[in-house]
């Protein structure tokens, strides 16, 4: 869920809870002022009759409720002297414009008692009030538009402001997005004046730093590292071949060296693997130029034919357009040689390979195992699918450092019994 | 013949030292740059192997002297560092070729002695071996005068053996010859016993005085066949 709806969410509900309790409040107060109000009026009306009645005693027989709206019973001076001003909420039947037929509307009483020339009156003053479920209904009504502006308003000013505001944010994370360690040369910026953000900038750099010069480090001590080895393995590999060559050697002996030594060019080929991806993260190489991949294709098959003929693995090349990249001619050697190498010794004895060249792709197809590999693990360095320990682990990690390298996609998929891989030269 | 060898890492030099010297090459050492740069004026060589890092100086400035002097001929470069950049440096500085550490002794043995080659040219470029010859330029193999047919790879095979006679050729060194940078994979070389033994039969079927001697699984020596 967006930022923008989380506060919307939580806002709208709070501000229904709100409302609902402000409306309830603001009624009850509404109402009780409504009723302090009349009583004013029913007592100045009171007054009022008092006043004509004893002018005019003919009001003093007035018993029923009609256009003048009060009644004026006699009692006498025991039941006066009990009754005290009372206002009461009661029916009348009446009939409003919007009354069919009279019926009992809700009305406010004045109940007193008067005395005039030794006779006690008991007074009835009625004023019409308020329908209460009228006033609920129209306060309701009222709230719900409220309520909804509110929340349009909301809506509104939240995508206006928090977009502003956090503007900045959503751009630095667009940069993050894309930032590749190694890769990217900026460090992201944020253009704000937002403490938090510019915070969040100082921390996710620092964070960057950190690890970029980790990340440096690690690059520079491979490289140093292979490139310090290359001394002591040429004086091995050399002292072991001159070794061989001695005639003294005793057969066990001599078996003992041979071991040694082709454990020695072992060695010596993971190392010149490890230089090579060193040198491809270091980016040592971009001496591009437009290399035809067909090309490239058929020079390889032709010096690894004694190679795959050994194992009596039939080959086939389809192509159905020249693929032609601009890429360094030795990296594109690599990522050739090494996808059909790999299909090659991954293969079993009179298997098959499959090559396909179109517009903008090459896949390999071989068959081998009968069992799809870790399709995440795959390019790791020093991923090894068997336990064979012939290849290094490093062929396929280095066809992926290439592949990153200039942005081509390279994809594995088991189907039908064939481990097949595809690189898609469109640069991403 | 005199080669010199400059290389200021010890072991590797008496290596090399030792592998020349079983090519009957008399040899000379320097291991930095004063020393060389006193030899490689003082003494005329057929053949400079030529460390690139030295102590006090570097081995580019060395060729770069020597090119100036007009001496610059028959150097290969050694070197650690596998730099287009050098490379490219190296051989527009006059270097003949130039060599990445680690090396097999068979490579560098076949480099200097196709660099002497080139620049004793007699006309012929043709390798002989008991009674078979191996004419480089016309890429024909002779048992006898008589020419045997042999593919590409075989023929680049048995140069390699030509080059290296009487020594031991590992088979990492003969795939990294013959198949280059391609084949790299250390346990599968068992196809290369199968060219081998190809060039075995077409050699015995010959009759040619030399023959494929494997040495402790680890690689093959060409050596004079005795029993014919």
């Amino acid at each position: 869920m967006k930022l923008l709806n989380q506060s919307l969410k939580y806002l709208s509900g709070s501000i229904l809870i709100i409302i609902t309790l402000w409306a309830v409040v603001f009624y009850l107060n509404m109402l009780q002022e409504i009723k302090k109000s009349i009583d004013e009026g029913l007592e100045n009306y009171k007054r009022i009759i008092i006043q004509n009645a004893k002018k005019d005693p003919t009001i003093l027989t007035k018993t029923y409720f009609d256009e003048s709206f009060f009644t004026i019973h006699k009692i006498n001076k025991k039941e006066a002297f009990t009754i005290k001003d009372q206002y009461k909420d009661t029916l009348l039947y009446m009939q409003d414009f919007d009354d069919e037929v009279p019926e009992s509307e809700p009305v406010r009483m004045l109940t007193t008692a008067f005395k005039i020339d030794h006779n006690y009156y008991l007074l009835n003053v009625a004023n019409s009030m308020v329908e209460e479920d009228d006033l609920i209904k129209e306060l309701l009504y009222d709230i719900v538009v409220l309520y909804l502006f509110l929340v349009l308003s909301i809506i509104l000013i939240n995508n206006i402001m928090l977009k502003k505001l956090w503007h900045p944010f959503y751009s630095f994370l667009n940069q993050l997005k894309i930032y590749k360690l190694g890769n990217t040369q900026k460090l992201p910026k944020i253009t704000t004046e937002t403490k938090e953000f510019m915070d969040l900038q100082k921390a996710v750099n620092t964070l960057l730093e950190q690890n970029l010069a980790v990340f440096e480090q690690q690059k520079q001590f491979i490289g140093n590292a292979s490139h310090e080895l290359q001394t002591p393995l040429a004086i091995t590999t050399n002292k072991l071949e001159l070794l061989l060559e001695d005639e003294q050697l005793n057969k066990e002996q001599a078996n003992t060296v041979s071991d040694v030594f082709k454990t020695i060019q072992k060695l010596v080929q993971l190392n010149k693997s490890l230089l090579l991806l060193s040198k491809i993260d270091n980016k040592h190489f971009f001496n591009n130029k437009v290399v035809n991949i067909n090309k490239t294709t058929h020079d390889i098959l032709e010096h690894l034919q004694d190679f795959s003929s050994y194992k009596n693995i039939s080959i086939s090349c389809k192509e159905t357009a020249q693929l032609s990249i601009e890429i360094d001619i030795a990296l594109a050697n690599i990522v050739v040689s090494n996808l059909i190498k790999n299909a090659i010794i991954h293969n079993t004895n009179n298997g098959s390979i499959e090559i396909f060249i179109d517009t903008n792709s090459f896949t390999i197809k071989n068959t081998g195992i009968n069992k799809s590999l870790d399709a995440n693990q795959i390019f790791n360095r020093f991923h090894k699918s068997t336990n064979k320990t012939d290849g290094s682990g490093l062929g396929l990690a280095i066809v992926k450092a290439i592949s990153d390298l200039y942005g081509f996609s390279i994809v594995y998929s088991f189907k039908k019994n064939s481990h097949c891989f595809n690189i898609n030269f469109t640069i991403r | 013949m005199k080669i010199l060898i400059i290389e200021d890492e010890p072991e590797l030099l008496e290596n090399i030292k030792n592998s020349l010297e079983k090519e009957q090459f008399l040899v000379e050492t320097a291991s930095d740059y004063n020393t060389a740069i006193d030899k490689v004026f003082v003494y005329n060589y057929d053949c400079i192997l030529l460390d690139i890092m030295l102590p006090n100086g570097s081995g580019l400035d060395i060729l770069s002297q020597l090119k100036k002097a007009g001496k610059g001929k028959h150097v290969i470069i050694i070197s650690a560092k596998d730099s287009l950049e050098d490379k490219l440096t190296g051989l527009e500085l006059g270097a003949d070729d130039y060599l990445t550490k680690p090396f097999h002794l068979a490579e560098l043995n076949a480099r200097i002695k196709v660099v002497l080659r080139r620049n004793n040219l007699d006309g012929k470029n043709i390798l002989q071996f008991c009674n078979t010859q191996l004419d480089l330029d016309e890429r024909l193999l002779t048992v006898d005068d008589k020419n045997i047919p042999l593919n590409r790879k075989e023929f680049d095979i048995l140069t390699y053996f030509y080059l290296n006679k009487n020594r031991l050729i590992t088979k990492t060194a003969l795939a990294e010859h013959v198949w280059g940078d391609h084949i790299d994979q250390a346990d599968n070389f068992d196809f290369i016993y199968y060219q081998i033994k190809n060039i075995r039969k077409k050699l015995q079927e010959s009759n040619a005085q030399i023959k494929f001697e494997a040495v402790y699984g680890v690689g093959y020596k060409i050596v004079e066949n005795e029993a014919s």
